[in-house]
C-alpha cells in the first residue's frame, strides 16, 4: 500500500540524538557527508561507519526502519555497483570474455561506492527519523538566515517546506481514496499494455490536483485570517537555543572531519 | 427469494505482520435480500468502511468469503471484477473523485468500463442524470462549475449508471444542506424501488435511518453487533448510546418520557411517536 511508504518520517523519541539542536544536526549532517566523501581508505571508511554506528545506536531508532527506507534503493545501488564493477580499468584483470573485463579495481571500487551512498542515506535518515519537520525547518531557516542579506526569502522557502512535508501523508491518503474510488467504477491498473495503464493515470491526477489546488487555497485563507504575513517581525514561541550537549556535538563533528583529512593526508 | 450477498465469517487485519497491525473486522456474518434498504451505523473506526469495501472486492478478506448471486467473488478473476459493477460503491465526498470534462462523459465513465455499446452507454447516462435530478444542460457542463450539492449528485450518478443491484453509499448525505440531502435521498430510495436493488447506506444520521430503512446493522469495534429492524435496534436505545452512538431525537425524548414514569414504548417515528401519545392520553383521560 502507498501508506507504507517511510519518507522523512519522523520517530518521536527522547534519547540523546533526539534533544540535539535541530542546527547542529543538520551541520553535523553536512560534515558527515563532506567527510564521507574525503574517505579514501578502509581505515577512514571504518572510522565513519563507527561514528554512524554510534549514532544510530544512541538515537534508539530501530535499524529495521532503516532498513525499511533503503528497499526502495536497491535498483540505485545495484545499478551503480554494476557500471562501477564493468567500467572500471585497472588493477588485476579477474573475469574477461567478449567486451567486458571486470578488474579488481573494479570491484573494490564498486564496493566502496556501494557503502558510501548506503552510509550518505543511512545518515540523512538519522536526520529525519529524529527530528521532527517543524524543528527541521526552523533549524534550515536559522541557519540559513545570513542569507537573507542578499535577499534571499529565507522565511519563505522554510515555510514552504514546512508545509510540503506536513502534507506528503495527506496527499498520500487522498490518492489512496481517489483509487479506490475510481477501482469502484471501473478502472483497471493492473492490465493492459502501456499506454493502456498511462491512460488509466488520468481519473487519478486530475482529482489528485485538483484538491491539492483546493486545499492550497484553504491554506491560504487560514493562514491569512491568522494574520500571518511573513517572516517579518515573527516571534517564536519555541526559540532555538544551543545547550552544552550541542557543543560537544559539534566537538565531535570537528573531531571526525579532522580525523578524515588527517588520514586522507597519510594516504590512509 | 435468495439472498443476493452474502457475507460468513468476514474478517480484515489492516498491516497484517508489522507492529500497526490492526483488526478492523471480525467475524462478520449476514445475508441480504434483493431490494432492502438498509441502514449501517457505528462510530468512526468501528469496521463500516472496511465492510463496504469488501463487498465490491475493492479489500481482500482476511479470511471468510463473501458470495454475490451465491459465487465467492474472490473465487475466480472475473467474479472480482464483476462484483465491482454489480455492487456500486459510492464513498464518501464522491464529489473530489470528478475528472472528465463534461458531466456527461464522467457518468459515462463507469459504464465505459464495463465495456458497453454506444447506445447502452447514452441510455444509462440519461438515465441515471434523471435519477439523480440532473438536467439536460448540465450534461453538457464541466462537472467543475457546479455547485457541491450538484457535484455529489453527478459523482452518485456515476455509480447509478452501472446499474448495480447492491448499491452502496458511504454518507451520501454528510456536508449538505437539508433540501439537497431529502432530495438525494429519495432519489437513493427511488433508485432501489425501480430497480429492484438493494441499497446500504452508511450514515450518522439516526434521524434518516429510523425513516428510510426497513433493516439496520450496528457496527461496534470491527464487529456486526445488532442487526434487525429499526424498532428491534431502537429498543435497545442505551446500548446503542453506551456505544457512543446517537438515536433519534424522537426515541431520545421518549426515553426521558419513561424515565419521568409516564408508561410508553420506545419509537423511532413520527406515527409511532403520535400513536403512543395518543394511547398515553386515552388511558388517562379518566384521571
Amino acid at each position: 500500500m502507498l501508506k507504507d511508504i517511510t519518507l522523512g518520517q519522523f520517530f518521536p523519541g527522547k534519547s540523546i540524538i533526539h534533544r540535539l539542536d535541530p542546527r547542529t544536526k543538520l551541520v553535523l549532517l553536512v560534515v558527515y557527508i563532506v567527510a564521507l566523501f574525503m574517505a579514501v581508505s578502509w581505515i577512514s571508511y571504518g572510522v565513519m561507519f563507527v561514528f554512524l554506528t554510534v549514532s544510530i545506536t544512541l538515537s534508539r531508532v530501530r535499524l529495521k526502519a532503516f532498513i525499511k527506507g533503503l528497499k526502495p534503493l536497491v535498483f540505485i545501488l545495484f545499478f551503480t555497483a554494476i557500471l562501477n564493477i564493468f567500467f572500471t580499468t585497472g588493477g588485476t584483470v579477474l573475469v574477461s570474455f567478449w567486451k567486458i573485463t571486470i578488474t579488481s579495481d573494479g570491484l573494490i571500487r564498486a564496493f566502496f561506492m556501494l557503502i558510501r551512498i548506503l552510509m550518505l542515506v543511512t545518515g540523512t535518515f538519522l536526520l529525519t527519523y529524529t527530528t521532527s519537520p517543524i524543528a527541521l525547518t526552523d533549524g534550515l531557516e536559522s541557519l540559513l538566515s545570513p542569507l537573507k542579506k542578499i535577499r534571499l526569502p529565507v522565511h519563505e522557502l522554510s515555510m514552504m517546506m514546512c508545509i510540503a512535508l506536513r502534507f506528503i501523508p495527506t496527499l498520500i491518503e487522498e490518492t489512496d481514496k481517489i483509487m479506490s474510488a475510481q477501482k469502484a467504477r471501473g478502472v483497471d491498473f493492473e492490465s493492459g499494455n502501456l499506454m493502456h495503464r498511462v491512460r488509466a493515470l488520468i481519473p487519478i491526477l486530475v482529482p489528485l490536483f485538483i484538491s491539492a489546488f483546493r486545499r492550497a487555497d484553504e491554506l491560504a485563507t487560514a493562514m491569512e485570517c491568522r494574520c500571518y504575513h511573513g517572516g517579518d517581525g515573527r516571534t517564536k514561541m519555541k526559540l532555538l537555543r544551543y545547550k552544552f550537549l550541542d557543543i560537544k556535538a559539534y566537538g565531535i563533528g570537528v573531531i571526525l572531519l579532522a580525523g578524515v583529512i588527517v588520514l586522507r593526508r597519510f594516504g590512509l | 427469494m435468495a439472498p443476493i450477498l452474502q457475507v460468513k465469517n468476514l474478517s480484515h487485519i489492516y498491516s497484517i505482520g508489522t507492529p500497526f497491525e490492526h483488526r478492523a473486522l471480525d467475524e462478520v456474518s449476514f445475508s441480504v435480500e434483493p431490494g432492502e434498504f438498509i441502514g449501517v451505523i457505528g462510530h468512526t473506526g468501528s469496521g463500516k468502511s472496511t465492510l463496504m469495501q469488501h463487498l465490491n472486492g475493492l479489500l481482500k478478506p482476511t479470511s471468510g468469503q463473501i458470495y454475490l448471486d451465491g459465487k465467492d467473488i474472490w473465487s475466480d478473476k472475473k467474479l472480482t471484477r464483476q462484483a465491482r459493477f454489480r455492487v456500486g460503491l459510492v464513498f464518501q465526498y464522491p464529489e473530489y473523485q470528478l475528472f472528465e470534462e463534461s458531466v456527461y462523459k464522467d457518468i459515462a465513465f463507469g459504464p465505459k468500463n464495463m465495456g458497453l455499446s454506444a447506445d447502452e452507454i447514452d441510455r444509462r447516462v440519461r438515465e441515471a442524470a434523471d435519477f439523480v435530478g440532473v438536467t439536460e444542460e448540465q450534461l453538457e457542463a464541466s462537472p467543475f462549475d457546479l455547485s457541491g450539492g450538484q457535484k455529489r449528485r453527478v459523482a452518485i450518478a456515476g455509480v447509478i449508471a452501472m446499474e448495480p443491484e447492491v448499491l452502496i453509499l458511504d454518507e451520501p448525505t454528510a456536508g449538505l444542506d437539508p433540501a439537497g440531502r431529502e432530495d438525494i435521498l429519495r432519489n437513493i430510495d427511488r433508485y432501489r424501488k425501480e430497480k429492484n436493488a438493494t441499497i446500504m447506506m452508511v450514515s450518522h444520521s439516526m434521524n434518516d435511518v429510523a425513516r428510510l430503512t426497513q433493516r439496520l446493522m450496528v457496527m461496534s469495534n470491527a464487529k456486526l453487533v445488532m442487526d434487525g429492524t429499526p424498532q428491534e435496534v431502537f429498543n435497545h436505545a442505551l446500548e446503542l448510546l453506551e456505544m457512543g452512538l446517537d438515536i433519534p431525537e424522537l426515541t431520545r425524548i421518549f426515553l426521558e418520557l419513561k424515565k419521568l414514569g409516564l408508561d410508553v414504548a420506545p419509537v423511532y417515528t413520527m406515527d409511532q411517536a403520535v400513536e403512543a401519545l395518543v394511547k398515553l392520553r386515552g388511558g388517562n383521560s379518566h384521571a
